[in-house]
């Protein structure tokens, strides 16, 4: 199993078979779900929010480990955080979280947890860290 | 065959030695850290030292811009071009040569007919006949079109075997109102060999003219317009053995005659005035501007390969691969194949894998050095029809073993332990 260590580390590997706060919730202040049309993934990410705080968050849809493993990993992470936090996440803080080099295809799987979760907060729908260069992919 | 207008004249019966074949393709001779296994060659194939040298030697030799030069290496250029042209004109048993235009790929071949053809020709209440296992390259154009000409866009059914839903194919021609029919010969996700002539024969009877998309079946198997019935064929150099840049549109001369130009300017005139031009004739009418000449030298070079192999022993060793793929890929209990029985299809072989996404299959296979394609296939209608946002491919071509059948298999029995629930 030694080269696939990079690819699918344990904690990827174990955030997809034991995803964190996968679920909908009944009447969510916040509600969005976004595609990745290359592959079908898909995220819904409904939020709940208290004293600007994500007060609860779930995550539902389906696809790839890594987008799944990724929404599981940024739900863990903003739960109970100032929604102005959300903001602050980047691309890179996701890669992080990951512990993963991507390539271009499925590093939108990688960021289509947080390109929902942005775009349900403040309107964001552009690709996390895009600067407008084609990475290539969808 | 006949029924699917694949024809040959060769005695099949020389089998393909594809060990032999490989050493013919730098990339497999190319070193690396594992072997490359290659198994996604309906995406696009290999390239043989053959092509690669013919096009460094016109850019070595004779580079110069072709049916312009009154000097020696612009008239060598524009011979290796129209040569080029002979090659595939022959290679598809077309008439004349005048009736091959090279274009970028399949989708500009398809465009031309849809701008130039569909526009002359479409009306507002016409009907445009697809079906529901076209590429992206087959619908959007006729997506354009329909909605430009208010025409209507009908779709013939993919049945649950994975083949065109013929009953229904004649319902759909019984009111006269279409114009055009768009069919693939061979399917790039079920590897469905249609039969093209009948439905070809249904659609001339209704009066609709008939376009084929050829580019998973003019790689890999004789392919004889004349018998396939169609009006225009399209097909692509990078899936037979050339390079990227250039594929072909053939078209029924009379038709292609009557249509006005795709792209203007440069070449495709034989007078321009500032008050007009007039068109040149075939084929240059359709073929505006420096086209890609070391790409059609290398298109030739392609078509010489495939047909000292053989196209009757090319299919007949892409067939047998698939149908191996098949019989050691249902030994997998959580796999499923997607598309009809080996006897009814060419070197394609989708599946699935139990819950795994497609994704994380080609991933664990490209660690072994598994290439398959994983996604919707530029066929998103089609998966939708199947109920699965994406599936993985292998693919065959002249150069694939066997063995990397197994290796395929191995890699695919290690996924199911990586993602074990």
């Amino acid at each position: 199993m030694s080269g696939m260590d990079d690819l699918y580390r344990e904690n990827i590997l174990e955030h997809y078979k034991h995803p964190r706060n996968q679920g909908t919730l009944e009447h969510p202040d916040i509600t969005y779900e976004d595609a990745n049309p290359l592959c079908g993934d898909r995220i819904r990410m409904d939020l709940n929010v208290r004293d600007g705080r994500i007060d609860q968050i779930r995550f539902s849809g389906h696809g790839c480990s890594i987008s799944q493993a990724a929404a599981s990993m940024l739900c863990e992470a903003v739960e109970g955080k100032p929604l102005e936090e959300v903001k602050k996440i980047g691309r890179d803080d996701v890669l992080e979280m990951l512990g993963i080099e991507l390539g271009p295809v499925r590093l939108k799987c990688g960021l289509l947890a947080l390109k929902t979760l942005k775009a349900g907060v403040y309107g964001m729908t552009q690709w996390p860290g895009e600067d407008g260069a084609p990475e290539g992919g969808a | 065959m006949l029924s699917s207008g694949a024809t040959g004249t060769r005695a099949s019966g020389r089998a393909l030695d594809a060990h032999k074949i490989r050493q013919d393709f730098p990339i497999f001779r190319t070193p690396r850290m594992k072997p490359l296994i290659y198994l996604d060659s309906a995406a696009t194939s290999q390239k043989p030292d053959a092509v690669l040298d013919a096009m460094n030697r016109y850019y070595a030799g004779y580079n110069a811009n072709i049916h312009r030069g009154i000097y020696g290496i612009a008239e060598e250029a524009t011979a290796a071009y129209e040569d080029a042209r002979r090659k595939v004109a022959a290679h598809v048993k077309a008439g004349s040569p005048r009736e091959i235009i090279f274009t970028r790929n399949s989708t500009e071949a398809i465009n031309l007919v849809a701008y130039s053809w569909g526009r002359a020709n479409v009306r507002a209440g016409d009907a445009i006949l697809l079906t529901e296992m076209e590429h992206h390259s087959n619908l959007v154009p006729w997506q354009i079109l329909a909605a430009e000409r208010e025409a209507e866009l009908r779709y013939v059914p993919v049945t649950g075997d994975g083949e065109l839903d013929l009953e229904a194919l004649s319902r759909l021609l019984a009111d006269g109102r279409v114009k055009l029919m768009g069919v693939v010969h061979i399917s790039n996700v079920l590897g469905t060999i249609n039969p093209v002539p009948d439905i070809a024969r249904l659609a001339h009877d209704a009066g609709a003219v008939v376009l084929v998309d050829a580019s998973q079946s003019v790689p890999h198997c004789p392919v004889d317009v004349s018998a396939l019935g169609a009006d225009f064929v399209a097909f692509t150099s990078h899936k037979m053995l050339g390079p990227t840049g250039i594929g072909a549109l053939w078209g029924r001369r009379a038709l292609l005659e009557s249509m006005p130009p795709f792209l203007g300017g440069g070449e495709m005139i034989r007078e321009v005035k500032l008050s007009g031009s007039k068109w040149n004739e075939l084929p240059w009418k359709f073929e505006a501007g420096t086209m890609a000449i070391a790409e059609a030298v290398g298109l030739g070079a392609a078509v010489d390969y495939l047909q000292g192999m053989g196209m009757d022993a090319v299919f007949a060793h892409d067939r047998e691969l698939a149908a191996l793929a098949m019989e050691k890929l249902s030994e997998i209990p959580e796999l499923k194949i997607l598309g009809p029985p080996a006897e009814r299809r060419g070197g394609v072989v989708a599946f699935t894998l139990g819950e795994i996404h497609p994704h994380d299959v080609a991933t664990v296979l490209d660690d072994e050095g598994v290439c398959v394609r994983a996604g919707h296939h530029c066929a998103m209608p089609l998966h939708e029809k199947l109920g699965i946002p994406a599936s993985a491919r292998a693919s065959f071509h002249c150069y694939s073993t066997p063995e990397e059948i197994d290796a395929l298999v191995r890699g695919l029995r290690r996924a199911l332990k990586v993602f074990a629930r």
